[in-house]
Formats: C-alpha cells, structure tokens, sequence
C-alpha cells in the first residue's frame, strides 16, 4: 500500500513535504494528521482515510505567510531548505499545543526534526520570534 | 564601514520557495515518459566478477540495462588520477561498487529486480584498515598502496631532538563520517535526437560533472550539459559523487532514449557514497621547559578507500594544517593516503584539516600536562604572529593577533574561574565531573598553493530587459548562502537595492565557469570576481552616458532597460588574478599555502556522567577572526553549523565497518545531534577586512568543523583526568577506554 508520502508527494503534487529517510527517523516528511504531528513516510494511505492532513503548503505562501515562516525567514531557520517544511510543520504544531513555549519545551518539541545545516540555533531563535511575532498580532 | 548592504542581514535570495515547499529539489521533478534508474553493487570487497546472471520472476524486457561495455567514451569518473570506474567491469574494489545499470518505468518493480541479479565473483584477499594497507602484505593499488605521499619541511628538525628539555609523542585517531545531508543523492538525465546530454542533478560543482561527462560519453563539450537544481545540503559529498550517479543516468538515458532518474534512498546513499577520510596521525614534538615548542615531526595516514578520488588534495590540506596555528622553527610533516577496499573516502567539510587540527590541538593538551602549564598557556607562547613564517614558510603579514582573540574566548566562556572551580569540585566523589577544554585552530581560504591560478575562475555580471542585474557563476547554493551573498556583494558594487540583483541559473550551457563550490573560496574568491564584474558594468552603463553619479535604484533601472533595448545586452566579466606575493612550489611544499587563512579559539564546557559514560556539552564558545562578516545572520548560521557537526563527529557519529562495508547505513543507528543534543552555540565574530576578499571576505564555511572535536575531548580529559585521543568517543568507547588500562602517551624528560 501507497505511503501518505508518496501520496502527496506523487498523487497529489504536493512536493513541498520531502522524504529524508523513510523509516520515521528524520521528520523531513512531517504533516498533521488530524491535528496531530506523524511521519508520512510511516502513514499507509488508508491510515489517512477521511482525516484532515496539513502539509507545509497549507501554512502558508507569498504574502499570506504563516508567522513561523516569517520567522524562518528572518532569523536563517532555513539553509538548505530540505528539512525546512517538517520543521515548519513540528514548529506550528507545538505553537497550537503551547502558544509560548520555553527554550526546553522547544527543544522538545522539534526533537522528531533532523536538520544537518544549522545547528538548529537559528530554528530555535525563529520559534521563539514567531512567540513574539504572534503576540504582537494578538495586540 | 560605509557599505549599504554587505555586513546585512540580507534575507536568503532563495528563501521564500523554501519556506513555501515550492523550492524544486530533484526528486521533486518528473520529466514526461520518464523511467526510474537503479544500481547493482557489488556485495563483496574485492574480487574478479565471472558472471551476472538475471534471476526469475522479472520482466528483464522492459529493463533497460547498462554495463560497462555501454559506455561510448572512457569508463572513468574523472577527478585527479584515471582510476575510479563509472561501472566495474572485470574487478570489484570495494562493498557497493556500482557494476550494473536497470530502468523501469515502475518505480517500485526496481527494488526487486536489483535484487534478481545475482553476481558471481571469484574472491581475492582484501584490506581495510590503514595498518593492513601499510603492512604492504595485500597490495590493492597501485604497487604500493600509497595513493599520494608528501614531505613537508622547515629547517633541521633531526638536531633539534638533542637539544630538547623534553620530548612528548602522542598517537590521535579519528573516524570516518557520514555527511547525512537530508536530501539524498540524484539526478536526471535526458539525451535528445539531436545528441544532447542534459544532466539535472543536486550537486555543488556543474564543471566537474560536465569534465566527467564528457570524457564518459566522448559528447563534444557543447553537447554536454549540467544544470544544478535545488540541493538539500552536500558538505563536500556532492562535490565528486555527482559525476557517478549523474553519469549513470546518463548512460540509462542514451540508451533508452528516455529520461531517466535516479534518487537513492537512505541505506544506499549511507552505504556507496564517499564519507570522511579516517585518520592516524602521530606527534613527536621537543619543547624547551618553559614550553616554547622546538621542532615536530608529525606522521599523517589516511583511509582512502578503494579509489583516489579526491585523496590527494585532501591529504594536501592535511598536511598543510598539521602544525596548527603555531610557530614552529623546525617542522617536518611526513603525510601518506593509503588504499584500503573501502568505498571511496572524499571530500567532507574541512577537507583534511579536522584530523590535522584534532592531533595537534590535542597533542597542545598533552604537551601542556607533561610541563605543568596551563593549556591556554603553551598555546600562548607559541602563536603565530605577523612576521613569523607558518611550516611552508609563508610569512603572516596581517595584523593577527591570536593572544587577543583567545582571550576574549576565554573570557565569553568565563574559562579561567571555571577551569578552578572544576579542578576543585571534580577532586570529591561525585560520579559527575566538569571540564572545560580549548582549540586554538586556523584553516587556509580557496584552493591550495597554486590551484587557484589552475582554476583561472570566471565570472559574468549581466543585466535583463527588465533592467535588473544577473550573476553569472558556476557557484551553487546548497544552503551556506551563496546566492545571497553574491547578491549582496554585486548590489553593492553596482550601487543598487539587493532586490534588483539576481541569480542566473546554475546551468553549464549559460554560466562561465567559476570553479567548484568547495575549500571556502565562494565569498572570498568568486565573491571578489562578483565584485570587480558588477564595478566594470556600472562603469560601463556610467560612460554611456544613460546613468549618471549619484544614481537611485530606480534610474539604474532605467539605464538599464536602455541600454539592453539599445545594444542587445550588456555584460562585464572577471578572470581571476593571483595576489601579488603569493608564490607556491608544488614541488617543495613552500611559500603561500593560501592567500588567507580564517583564525579561531573554541571553548567547549562539559560534564560527564561516570555511571553511563555520557557526556553532555553545557556550553559552546566559537570565537573567530574570518574576515568581513558579509552578512551576519547567514555567518552565524555557517558557524554553528559546523559546530554542530563538530559535535556529532566527536561524540555521536561512528561508522561501523563490517568488511569495508557500513554497517549501521540508516539514520536509526548512525546517530547526528538532534534539538536537545546542542548546547548554545555562542559566535562571536572578530573582524580583519581581507584586502583581496570580497569587502574584506575570508573563507568561513570550513573553519567550524575543525575546533570542536579537539576543544571537546580536551574538556573530557580535563574534567575525568584520563587521556582521549580518538573520536568518535561515544559512552562506550569511554567505558573500555576506562576499564581496560592503555598506556598513556609518552613524555620523555631529558
């Protein structure tokens, strides 16, 4: 049976969510599946029947960005950009769990993501900006 | 500094389509009637193949298949020597060498087709250690097993033995690592009717792959095209595997017809392509008493694996870095890289330079306890410094001044109070002790000695009908930020807003060629050519008469606009030129090993747990002098970057070898530092504008992987009072280095 990776990625086009390992190690391939943060690449398709699945596409493009993207973008929480759209998506998701999350609650949050660029200092400073980014939009 | 943009923090030119998930990375791309390319390897070490044999149960008549006889040009992937083959075709030299090419349709029928193949071999003896190869006993290459030998040395190092209050030897390992880039090797080939060759792939260097290509299908260089696309982090291990993966979709493409891809998964990217080059390197070094050094002799071994691939610029690199930052008046450095039936090792970050700089930094500790001083101490009183000469003999004739910069690395990481108070707090009996451990490191810029005269890069500037400016280089983004700077660096000289500046594509058939993508030369170097073109097309546009002094952006623009509806185009260029002073001897190994090198003092701070052998990096201070920092928030990131993989290297990393094989190719059991394994990496930047950089640029990209690794294990030794001197030093290397008793390194007193 079809992964829910090869599904987006294939069937539907959605390229944006990327297959890093295929054993449900690395988070490239993040998505929510009903709300709730899963590797794609260990979802067979019919595991996703009738669920809602967000993908990184579905946080937010151009002008309508998500408050996370605009963060990546300002603090460098992207290099080479591959593990980018799981760790959007792992950091959306701990900011609708806990919309102000400390340091360790970040940490512990984006554990599931692998990124080899960064270092993930400047992942960690755009979590932490988009707290700020969307309080201010609160206000 | 007056500039307006360079020294910004200037948002990633690419940026956008990353964080959209629009950005197109290869297995991102489909081709109309494209087929899917996979690879039969060998299973063995070494041994001569008697026949393939296609098992039951396929459709073996909707496959296309390669073997080497399909090969129209010259069965290499050329690099520096004529050895390594695009498929093997009568011997096998190492696990997973690629010997036959399938294509399908369905991508999932491949697996199991790879799997029907069945390969017989008749077995020879194989070697896969440094001290096998050395031994000469299995002769695997060559008639020696010695890819590349170099002897580098400064004055008489044989009388300085003599006279020498004290003499220290020591012996450092390091093993190989896996770049584990997220995004796995691929690339697409399509060959037309009319013979073109198109090569699509996520990769750093189009020219190598286009020099390979060429060679492999005897195509004329016009028919030949390598366009990068989208790459997922490389490290160096897109620098040379590219020109295999690519040429064999290439060669599946020219026979069917049809585009062809080809992506590894995981296990097979961890398992074929090149990974670090494992080390032994051994010290023996005469310093006085009072810890001035006198003379080294240093002995460096390389694992290269099966083929020489890049080997012998890596050892090159090594050897160059071997002394550290230092001053040494007498230095002999005796370097080898050995054959082994390993896949190939190649190039990783630091290029040789890690294993040098881990063995002397070190091999300082080891020097510092057999005299009693402070480590920071014998550091100290041996530091390079303007007017002495490195172990080529290259004079440092800038204003350096690595006494300041350790000290305020030491005083960041508030090391003087710490390292007392750890001395104080480990002597009672809690099984958790505290260390706190220095590297004092340098790392050259650009391509050693004469290679960037070799190289002779060049660059374009051009303008669109739009009236924007373009890039033209050969030099790819694959995350460190190319694009950016290079845009900052042309909007600057050009005296435009950054968002007028764009990239051109990274596409063989429209760029000039400038260079590879590798050493740290991208700022530095390209980036200067950037500048110069940009300044030669601004003057261009002013003597026209449509611009005048004092420009906006937007009457840039529209000279711009005119001049392009005028004349058709406009385009500056610039060829790379020497430094004046920089004079190299390939043959000697003397004068300007490099036109800059980057400096830098890193401060690790740890606690290890006695009971589990784990050790856990509280704090991180990366302190160095690199030049102009040409945009801040991209330099931080190339830093703890590196840190990172400096850490994962020294404590996480290890590759299991069974038989030349990696054991453990998955990413369950090769573990990289996740969110929760990184201490705060602290960077901090000291800054000495380099005159032949762009704005003042040096190399940065490398520098980082080179500090951590020593500093760590110097804060380990500090903080249990026993000797590490291998990485990776995972908790249960610690434990039989605890348990089972080796001898320590020797100190003879005179």
């Amino acid at each position: 049976m079809a992964r829910l990776l090869d599904v987006l990625r294939r069937d539907l086009q959605l390229t944006g969510t990327k297959e890093g390992c295929g054993e449900g190690e690395c988070g490239a391939c993040s998505v929510l599946l009903n709300g709730d943060l899963v590797n794609s690449c260990l979802i067979p398709v019919a595991q996703a029947d009738g669920a809602e699945i967000e993908t990184v596409e579905g946080l937010g493009c151009d002008d309508r960005l998500h408050a996370i993207q605009r963060a990546f973008l300002s603090c460098g929480g992207g290099q080479c950009g591959m593990c980018t759209p799981g760790m959007l998506v792992a950091s959306a998701h701990l900011l609708r769990k806990n919309p102000r999350p400390d340091l360790e609650a970040i940490r512990e949050g984006l554990n599931g993501n692998l990124c080899r660029c960064t270092g993930y200092m400047r992942i960690l400073e755009a979590v932490e900006r988009a707290v700020t980014i969307a309080g201010e939009e609160r206000s | 500094m007056q500039e307006k943009i360079v020294g910004k923090a200037a948002v990633r030119k690419e940026g956008l389509g990353k964080v959209c998930g629009r950005a197109q990375y290869i297995d991102d791309i489909s081709l109309p009637e494209m087929l899917h390319g996979a690879t039969v390897r060998s299973s063995i070490a070494r041994g001569r193949i008697l026949g393939i044999e296609f098992g039951p149960g396929i459709p073996w008549n909707e496959f296309v298949i390669v073997t080497a006889t399909d090969i129209p040009g010259e069965n290499e992937i050329a690099l520096i020597n004529h050895d390594w083959p695009c498929l093997a075709r009568e011997f096998v030299n190492h696990p997973e060498e690629p010997i036959l090419l399938l294509a399908h349709a369905d991508r999932h029928l491949l697996p199991k087709a790879v799997a029907a193949v069945r390969v017989q071999y008749e077995e020879m003896p194989a070697i896969f250690t440094i001290e096998e190869s050395e031994r000469g006993e299995t002769i695997v290459w060559g008639t020696d097993n010695v890819f590349k030998s170099f002897l580098l040395e400064k004055d008489d190092v044989d009388a300085a033995w003599a006279t020498a209050d004290v003499i220290v030897e020591g012996e450092y390992t390091t093993g190989a690592q896996e770049h584990l880039y997220i995004e796995n090797n691929g690339a697409i080939a399509a060959y037309s009717r009319e013979g073109q060759l198109t090569v699509w792939g996520s990769l750093q260097c189009p020219f190598y792959v286009h020099k390979s290509l060429v060679k492999l299908t005897g195509l004329s260089e016009e028919k030949v095209r390598i366009v990068q696309v989208e790459t997922g982090g490389a490290f160096g291990g897109k620098e040379d595997y590219p020109s295999m993966i690519g040429a064999h979709a290439a060669l599946l493409a020219m026979k069917s017809g049809r585009p062809v891809k080809i992506v590894y998964d995981r296990a097979e990217d961890m398992a074929a392509t090149t990974k670090r080059h494992p080390s032994r390197i051994r010290h023996r070094t005469a310093v006085t008493r009072d810890g001035r050094l006198q003379a080294a002799e240093i002995e460096i071994a390389l694992d290269g694996g099966a083929y020489s691939t890049l080997s012998p610029t890596v050892l090159s690199r090594s050897t160059i870095h071997a002394g550290g930052p230092y001053f040494w008046p007498n230095i002999r450095v005796k370097s080898k890289a050995l054959a082994t039936n390993c896949p190939p090792h190649g190039a990783f970050r630091g290029f040789g330079a890690p294993q040098s700089l881990f063995a002397v930094e070190r091999h300082m500790d080891h020097i510092a306890e057999a005299l009693g001083l402070p480590p920071e101490e014998v550091r100290r009183r041996n530091f390079l410094k303007p007017g002495l000469t490195t172990a080529t003999g290259q004079e440092i004739r800038e204003a350096l001044d690595l006494e300041k910069l350790m000290e305020r690395a030491l005083a960041e990481s508030d090391y003087y109070a710490k390292r007392k108070r750890f001395d104080r707090v480990n002597a009672g009996a809690g099984t958790k002790k505290k260390g706190i451990g220095l590297a004092t490191f340098l790392h050259g810029s650009g391509f050693t000695g004469s290679g960037e005269r070799y190289l002779n890069s060049l660059v374009a500037v051009d303008l669109t009908a739009e009236g924007r400016a373009r890039v033209l280089v050969s030099s790819t983004e694959f995350g460190q930020g190319t694009n950016t700077i290079l845009c900052q660096i042309a909007a600057e000289s050009l005296g435009v807003d950054y968002d007028l500046v764009e990239m051109g594509p990274p596409d063989t058939s429209v760029v000039p060629n400038s260079g590879p993508t590798v050493a740290s030369r991208t700022s530095m170097v390209v980036g200067k050519l950037v500048q110069s073109a940009a300044h030669g097309l601004k003057q261009t546009l002013l003597a026209s008469g449509l611009l005048a002094e004092g420009y906006t952006s937007a009457e840039f623009v529209a000279a711009a606009r005119t001049y392009v509806a005028q004349h058709g185009s406009l385009r500056a260029e610039s060829r790379y030129q020497a430094p004046p002073g920089v004079h190299w001897d390939d043959r000697t190994y003397r004068g300007e090993a490099y036109a800059a090198y980057a400096w830098a003092v890193y401060v690790a701070e740890v606690t290890v747990d006695l009971t589990t052998c784990g050790v856990t990096i509280d704090d991180f201070v990366a302190m160095q002098e690199a030049g102009r920092v040409l945009n801040p928030v991209l330099a931080t990131g190339q830093i703890e970057g590196g840190v990172a993989q400096g850490i994962g290297w020294a404590l996480y990393e290890k590759v299991v070898w069974n038989r030349g094989r990696m054991a453990n190719n998955q990413m369950t059991n090769y573990i990289i530092p996740t969110t929760q394994d990184i201490p705060p990496i602290r960077v901090f930047f000291a800054e000495l504008p380099f005159g032949h950089g762009a704005y003042g640029a040096k190399g940065i990209g490398e520098l980082p992987m080179d500090g951590p690794a020593p500093a760590i294990l110097n804060a380990v030794s500090h903080a249990t009072g026993k000797q590490f001197d291998a990485v990776p030093l995972l908790p249960e290397d610690m434990f039989l280095r605890m348990a089972v008793r080796q001898p320590e390194p020797a100190v003879v007193a005179l």
